[in-house]
């Protein structure tokens, strides 16, 4: 980022910000803030995602004074918050649907670095930190689901905890650590509620982190090219980044209260309204959508610790992406064959999350398993091979001059650009 | 970004086409009157729903998470006031203890929570052959199908099982039920109850105000949800149609550069 000289316009801002320079530090990054001038909608989720976290931390905390982390008393403190509670409903929905909401919204953000290649060179750091960052909102979105203590609450939570006695030797000590006892109980509720309340603010940490690591080379952009030095090919955060990203996200805040007001339920399992019951166990225990791919894989080994092993890898794999990937091109907009293998890898996922809302039995477990090994196969082989097999295509020499890197025209490239 | 659409759809098409499995029987799809954008409540079939439920339901099913008062709140039956102090009053209530520290029995008020049929989970269980009934506060929610589902198992008594299938004593067979088999016997016959606006209580009727009440009893702020929500989805389509207007004005600047 260019050094902009920036002076407050009031005395006492000048006064402040030569003690605490924070209003420098918001002009620089949140106003000033060169941004590639070309970046599509694709690229107005990093601000929903802020959003999310922000109305799921707020909303959080209000449900919290009104929620008791106990065994006995848990579900029927949610009862009281959709009750009794001055719109009590409301706060629990936003909350509930929220975790989709930023579920569906970073799934989004993820498959658009896939596609645009912005986890490559200068980038990884943003990436991982991206990547630690949908880790633990996995974590801290498992142990919420567990708070109302029902059904699937509890019978979740065992499944997921009893992954960790897979583990050779120490498995079945970490499971009762996990647990705080023998089975899950009221200490484990109690720790994850902890737990959930902990986690979002490292999530915080981390995205002022990423934001921050973001903010060194800047944003990457559909072209996917280093822009120019000279500044003609961006625009400045605010107003131009800033009135697109409030656009967009308006327009997702009504999708948002679309399933708020008039589909509460349809995204949770019904099972979870029947308080948890230790000694009855659901037909099909089923986690929330945003894990079914994963859970598929997980389901998709015959053996325990191979299943779990293959599951955390389907996760850990995307650390090494900026490596596996062996490509000079970002944008899959000049990657003809890589293109394919991305929507490829797209159908890949939503097929392996089907799978995982079915019982793993005959024909479900048959395409889970196909499903799975295209997973890893794409990034294992088909990614590293593909930088040295792939024909790409000639690429412009900035956003703003319509000027082709070897043979062809600009005009090819943005007709490309508007099939995406 | 056709591509990204197309290939969801596509997915979900292959998939319930491929997959499209059932055992057993769809769910009765019933119109009803709090379905939709604007849904609401209907006051009369509230109150008959009530009625069904406390001379019908009550004497196997709890129903915890109310209390008398909220008969009377706006967005359910809205009984009134005298109306559900006499509902309450009309119950036991065991409270204390008292100064001498005894535990005694008085009349029921509007704040206290409605009574349980049995004192415990094995108390009902000992008195149904084993099968718990469960609670009904959020029953309808707590049932994949919702409402339709539960009207469904309430009218689906009618027809006998296939020969094949084997019925243990204690056991009904219902058509709507997942597995076919249920431990409640058929609650509801043509005349259970006497409905004093007149309306004829066939067991289709009672089903339908029974399960429009379980629907208020699992979501009491429905009404108002729907109207918030209208009200809210309103003004972000206004405000995305300024922000999208301002957003052009403020990038026009940019694009004739180009």
């Amino acid at each position: 980022m260019s050094e902009i000289n920036y002076k407050p316009s009031s005395a006492i801002g000048r006064w402040f910000d030569e003690r605490l320079p924070l209003l420098t530090l918001f002009n620089g990054h949140l106003m000033q803030y060169p941004t590639p001038k070309n970046l599509n909608y694709w690229w107005t989720f990093g601000g929903i995602l802020t959003f999310c976290l922000i109305t799921q931390i707020i909303t959080g905390i209000v449900l919290a004074m009104h929620y008791t982390a106990h065994a006995d008393l848990a579900f029927s403190s949610v009862e009281h918050i959709m009750r009794d509670v001055n719109y009590g409903w409301l706060i629990r929905y936003i909350h509930a649907n929220g975790a989709s909401m930023f579920f569906l919204a970073v799934y989004i953000h993820i498959f658009r670095a896939l596609f645009y290649g912005s986890y490559k060179s200068p980038r990884e750091v943003i990436w991982i930190l991206g990547i630690l960052i949908y880790i633990l909102m996995m974590a801290a979105a498992f142990m919420g689901y567990v708070l109302p203590w029902g059904q699937m609450s509890f019978w979740g939570a065992t499944v997921i905890t009893n992954l960790f006695s897979a583990i050779p030797l120490v498995g079945e000590s970490v499971t009762q650590w996990l647990w705080g006892g023998y089975s899950v109980d009221n200490p484990t509720l109690t720790r994850f509620f902890s737990l959930h309340y902990l986690i979002p603010f490292l999530i915080l940490g981390l995205v002022v982190l990423h934001i921050w690591a973001l903010h060194v080379p800047g944003n990457n952009n559909p072209i996917g090219i280093d822009l120019k030095k000279d500044g003609s090919d961006t625009v400045s955060f605010h107003p131009y980044i800033v009135i697109k990203d409030l656009f967009a996200l308006v327009i997702f805040m009504i999708v948002f209260a679309g399933f708020v007001f008039y589909a509460p339920n349809v995204l949770g399992h019904s099972d979870n309204y029947i308080p948890a019951d230790p000694l009855v166990t659901p037909a099909h225990i089923v986690p929330e959508w945003y894990l079914l791919p994963f859970y598929a894989i997980l389901r998709s080994v015959p053996d325990k610790l191979g299943g779990v092993v293959l599951m955390f890898g389907a996760i850990f794999i995307l650390i090494a992406l900026p490596w596996l990937d062996t490509s000079k091109v970002r944008s899959a907009i000049f990657r003809p064959i890589y293109r394919q293998f991305f929507w490829l890898l797209v159908l890949d996922v939503f097929v392996l999350g089907y799978m995982g809302a079915m019982p793993a039995e005959g024909t479900y477990l048959l395409i889970g398993r196909i499903a799975t090994i295209y997973y890893f196969a794409h990034f294992l082989v088909v990614m590293p091979l593909l930088g040295f097999l792939e024909k790409t295509k000639p690429i412009p020499l900035s956003i703003a001059d319509p000027i082709i890197s070897g043979s062809g025209n600009f005009a090819a490239a943005r007709k490309d650009k508007s099939a995406v | 970004m056709r591509n990204f659409f197309l290939v969801i759809l596509t997915s979900i098409f292959i998939c319930t086409n491929i997959f499209a499995a059932g055992e057993a029987t769809k769910p009765l799809k019933v119109d009803w009157s709090f379905n939709g954008f604007f849904g609401k409540f209907d006051r009369a079939q509230l109150q008959r729903g009530y009625q069904v439920y406390k001379e019908v339901c009550a004497s196997c099913h709890s129903m915890r998470y109310l209390s008398y008062r909220n008969l009377s709140e706006v967005g359910g039956p809205e009984f009134s006031i005298a109306e559900v102090k006499a509902i309450a009053s009309s119950f036991q209530i065991k409270d204390g203890p008292n100064e001498d520290g005894e535990m005694f029995e008085r009349n029921g008020l509007p704040k206290d929570r409605f009574v349980s049929p049995y004192p415990n989970e094995k108390a009902a269980r000992a008195a149904n052959g084993g099968a718990y009934p469960p609670d009904m506060s959020v029953l309808v929610k707590a049932r994949a199908g919702g409402a339709n589902y539960i009207y469904s198992v309430l009218m689906g008594y009618d027809e006998k099982p296939p020969s094949n299938m084997k019925i243990e004593e204690g056991v009904y067979y219902n058509k709507y039920m997942a597995g076919n088999k249920i431990r409640m016997s058929q609650p509801l016959v043509d005349g259970s109850v006497t409905y004093s606006d007149g309306t004829k209580p066939t067991v289709s009727q009672m089903s339908k105000d029974v399960t429009a009440f379980l629907t208020w009893t699992a979501e009491p702020h429905l009404e108002k949800r729907k109207r918030i929500g209208f009200k809210t989805i309103l003004y972000l389509l206004i405000f995305s149609i300024l922000v999208f207007l301002s957003m052009k004005k403020i990038w026009s600047r940019i694009e004739t550069k180009m």
